[in-house]
């Protein structure tokens, strides 16, 4: 290895004696980002710190700290340690491992980098995903003394799941083998014949040591049997595959409506696939009216063509609608419209997907909402098997139908043909409450059924038939504790409505459950899918005209939220039947409380499942200060307005 | 003609496609402008981003009162030619206090910067900032995501981020809670230099050398920028062709010599220098290993 005491910097030569020359090239560079990705202990960040330093992009004082880092914390005894380099959180550095995304820079005279470094151990696949995602390129790092392990299949299976097209397998710490070229061959066959059953027909194999820099930068000395290129020649040669993204049809999601002025409309968005020229025509996606294209508008000037990887902003020859979400398109190549897919689902939240539940879904410059059915199946990404699942945990991958509630524009993530469509095949999925980023998925296909099953458009209006009755149709959605009194006090509502000549229709947890939810249980999916059937049936009624009450415990804030959103506007009223535990308890109606606490009742709310209580309901009742008639009374006159 | 697109021109789109994004799912974004040359970078990407209209959102300095007094020519400048609104916020109670840089060590990062900006985002309810940082500057800068959530106290998890993939951002947040986003995140030093000779950007002066007065103090060289600053028995200011390659409280800022007066000189002197570009800065040295990391959980940017 290069002694530590006098590094040897290979500086350009051109930057000292043509200085502008030198900017020129460099101007001219393309971009490589690849990730590395390999267990713990198999040298990935000692291998990036090895391209750091072996392209200079160490300095003196970060050589300083690093000697004096390695002396006092580092693996390699008084050898320079390059893994403290490219760790960086102080947490990390503790526990002596990478534990989340990094990413690092290095240029040399042919290409400027960014590497993401993901960590290697079992529960951050959603790591490597979130690095891989942006990668045109994986290097796969095997220890040459352990070869071909488990974790070298996942992560050459999740490589190939996000479509990296170029795999480097690189068979690290070469020198604790004595550069044994039996050993390297046999792991590269294993690999070999691994590969193949994921459909990874192409690698490239180099033998290497991060630590002491064989064939990295520098042929070995050591490896005379081998004549294939040095990792960094490699890197340096490979195509990028962001190329074929020009060979695409034009796309361009727009993200924002440029509107300095009345005489300017301007559609600014990054263009993902094609090119464009004003004149062109071009379809507006999900509406489906078309136009031309009148200019390409930049800082620097209107362009004569723009291509994809560009930021541009777009002006058309009509008044066409087009929003933040619509996607402008080759007119005679429009990606798909449709609202339920085959996606394949990465899970990257400690919470488990909920199936059946509501989520925002991000698709290019579009949220929606969606929700996904149960896994069709999950994939074990150590054997490949595909298993039985319900859901899908943390770092699990899975296969699964989801439906959105209304169309997005589309294409599959992987085409037929191989085409990779990651602007238009790629989402991620948000939690609706902690706004987390819960998973991220991969579309396959639109479900048929989606693309033959059209509203019919009904010739008498809901407004029609809520007009005919003299009311306003509301969903008065009770919510709380069992035993709160949410039934009781939902009958006395109705009485007073009937009494009143309002047409009302009440909905009761206990006798939906004998018909319409009979195959339905009290796990969390199964009370996810009993609301949303009970919501829908509600946005029914209030479609008929109807005041609809309905008495679930529904615990769930997500699950209300849902419901929320399937009524029209102001016509959800969220009344929160606010009962302490201690006083439902007491009452227990029927029984179940007791049942519940001697461990005979499984999953019930308030004693082994949580009710989360509502954070801005419409009304609250609380049944320690009124009696049901007054609660009655007081719900009445919020629904008639009086 | 479709070609291959050099890695600036990739990165210029990156940053105003992640631009756009806060403009179109935040309610009141606000640009952190600090008046070196990343900012003068991310600015002028912001004017690309919105062109024809002005970026649709105001540029926010967090002044300590102490940057040297080339900034606030060319902040004042650089606002007024993009068209924006331009917020300088001090905070009041350093103010009174008279924390300087003297004789308040750690202390006047902490008060002017890191709580100023705290309460000049509190102030006007801003939910989202942007940020200059690069991820090429600092270590736990590379792992920090390019939307990064603060609490509503301002506070940073690294442990509990966001996975952002392909560039899909979720800007989701509840009341109360922030954003801070970095557009250039993914520069690095070369690029940002490169990208200001490629368009002609203004920068500061300061970053050509210029014959300018300095005193040598605990191995830096500073600028005697104004008559503020107390000079100790025996310091006498003496002219030195110096410039500087970050820029921030001139009694904090240590200055190179050097005779690299034009651009490409000094991008040929940065390639061919051996020490990294925030060795120049006091602050980082305050709490040794992991100080930045610190530092950015309390909230400074």
């Amino acid at each position: 290895m290069n002694d530590v005491q006098n590094p040897i910097y290979k500086t350009d030569a051109l930057i000292a004696e043509d200085i502008d020359k030198y900017l020129d090239a460099h101007q001219h560079k393309t971009m490589l980002r690849f990730i590395t990705c390999g267990s713990v202990d198999d040298g990935k960040s000692t291998l990036i710190g090895r391209l750091l330093y072996d392209s200079k992009m160490i300095f003196e004082d970060q050589l300083e700290a690093l000697q004096a880092d390695s002396k006092r914390v580092g693996t390699q005894g008084q050898e320079i340690d390059f893994a403290l380099l490219v760790d960086g959180l102080a947490a990390e550095r503790e526990q002596g491992i990478t534990i989340d995304v990094a990413y690092r820079f290095f240029t040399t005279e042919k290409r400027k980098f960014i590497v993401a470094d993901t960590p290697g151990h079992e529960q951050y696949t959603r790591n490597m995903v979130t690095g891989a995602s942006t990668a045109d390129l994986a290097v796969i790092l095997i220890d040459a003394r352990k070869g071909v392990l488990v974790q070298t299949r996942r992560h050459s299976y999740l490589a190939q799941l996000v479509g990296i097209r170029n795999i480097v397998l690189a068979v690290n710490k070469m020198d604790l083998v004595d550069y044994d070229q039996s050993a390297y061959l046999d792991i590269v066959q294993d690999y070999r014949e691994f590969a193949a059953q994921i459909g990874i027909t192409d690698f490239t194999a180099i033998p290497i040591s991060g630590f002491k820099g064989d064939n990295v930068t520098d042929r070995s000395a050591n490896t005379p049997w081998y004549d294939g290129p040095t990792l960094m020649e490699h890197l340096e040669s490979v195509e990028v595959s962001a190329d074929a993204d020009l060979a695409k049809p034009f796309r361009m999601p727009v993200q924002w409506v440029n509107r300095p002025n009345l005489d300017f409309r301007g559609f600014s968005g990054l263009i993902s696939g094609g090119t464009v020229k004003p004149g062109d025509a071009v379809r507006i996606v999900p509406s489906g009216k078309t136009s031309t294209v009148k200019s390409i508008v930049t800082f620097d000037g209107d362009l004569t063509e723009a291509q994809a990887g560009q930021s541009v902003t777009i002006t058309l020859d009509d008044e066409v609608d087009c929003s933040r979400g619509s996607v402008i398109a080759a007119a005679d190549s429009p990606p798909q419209v449709a609202d339920q897919f085959e996606a394949t689902v990465v899970w990257m939240a400690d919470e488990a997907l909920l199936p059946g539940r509501s989520y925002w879904l991000k698709l290019a410059t579009q949220t929606v909402s969606a929700s996904l059915q149960a896994p069709k199946y999950a994939v074990d990404v150590n054997t490949m098997e595909h298993l039985a699942a319900k859901t899908l945990d943390l770092n699990a991958i899975g296969v699964a139908e989801l439906v959105t509630d209304k169309p997005i524009a589309f294409l599959p993530y992987k085409d037929e043909d191989g085409t990779l469509n990651k602007t238009l095949g790629g989402f991620i999925l948000i939690d609706k409450i902690t706004n987390q980023t819960v998973g991220a998925g991969m579309l396959h296909f639109a479900l048929r059924r989606s693309q033959n099953v059209h509203w019919q458009a009904l010739d008498i209006t809901r407004e029609a038939r809520a007009g005919m009755k003299n009311q306003e149709p509301k969903v008065l959605w009770f919510t709380g504790l069992s035993g709160s009194g949410k039934s009781t006090i939902a009958n006395l509502v109705e009485k007073r409505l009937h009494r009143m000549n309002r047409h009302s229709f009440l909905l009761d947890g206990d006798n939906v459950r004998h018909g319409l939810n009979k195959d339905l249980g009290f796990t969390d999916t199964d009370r996810i899918e009993n609301i949303r059937r009970v919501g829908e049936v509600a946005r029914l009624m209030t479609d008929a005209g109807l005041i609809v009450v309905t008495a679930f415990i529904s615990p769930f804030r997500a699950e209300r939220e849902m419901v929320r959103q399937m009524c029209a506007e102001g016509e959800f009223v969220e009344v929160f039947i606010d009962t302490p535990l201690s006083v439902a308890e007491e009452r227990d109606v029927k029984g179940l409380y007791k049942k519940a606490r001697a461990g005979d009742l499984k999953n019930f709310t308030g004693i082994d499942s949580p009710y989360e209580v509502p954070e801005a309901p419409e009304l609250r009742i609380d049944t320690t200060k009124m009696t049901a008639e007054e609660a009655a009374d007081r719900i009445v006159e919020y629904v008639l307005g009086w | 003609m479709a070609r291959a697109l050099t890695h600036l021109e990739r990165l210029e789109a990156e940053s105003i496609h992640i631009i756009r994004e806060v403009v179109a799912e935040t309610d009141n974004p606000v640009m952190l402008y600090s008046v070196g040359k990343d900012s003068a970078v991310m600015l002028h990407l912001a004017k690309k981003a919105f062109y024809p209209s002005p970026p649709p959102f105001p540029l926010l300095h967090v002044d300590t009162t102490w940057k040297f007094k080339a900034m606030y020519d060319l902040r004042d400048k650089a606002a007024k030619d993009a068209g924006m609104e331009l917020l300088v916020y001090q905070n009041e109670e350093a103010k009174e206090r008279g924390i300087n840089p003297f004789d308040h060590g750690p202390l006047h990062t902490d008060m002017w910067k890191t709580e100023g900006l705290k309460q000049a985002l509190n102030l006007y309810n801003f939910d989202a900032a942007f940020g200059g940082a690069r991820r090429d500057e600092e270590k736990s800068r590379a792992k920090e995501r390019v939307f990064s959530f603060r609490s509503a106290s301002h506070g940073w998890d690294p442990k509990n981020q966001r996975p952002e993939l392909w560039n899909l951002y979720n800007a989701k947040k509840a009341k109360g809670e922030s954003i801070r986003i970095f557009p250039i995140s993914n520069w690095t030093e070369l690029d940002i230099w490169q990208y200001i000779q490629l368009n002609k950007i203004e920068i500061v002066p300061l970053y050509f050398s210029a014959p300018r007065p300095v005193v040598e103090r605990d191995g830096l060289l500073i600028m005697v920028d104004d008559e503020r600053m107390p000079l100790k028995d025996g310091e006498v200011p003496e002219m030195r062709s110096i410039r500087f390659r970050t820029l921030g409280c001139y009694p904090l800022t240590g200055a190179v010599e050097s005779e690299a007066a034009t651009l490409s000189e000094v991008i040929q002197e940065m390639l061919l220098t051996t020490t990294s570009e925030r060795q120049g800065r006091a602050i980082d040295k305050d709490a040794g290993d992991g100080s930045m990391e610190k530092k950015k959980q309390e909230g400074y940017f």
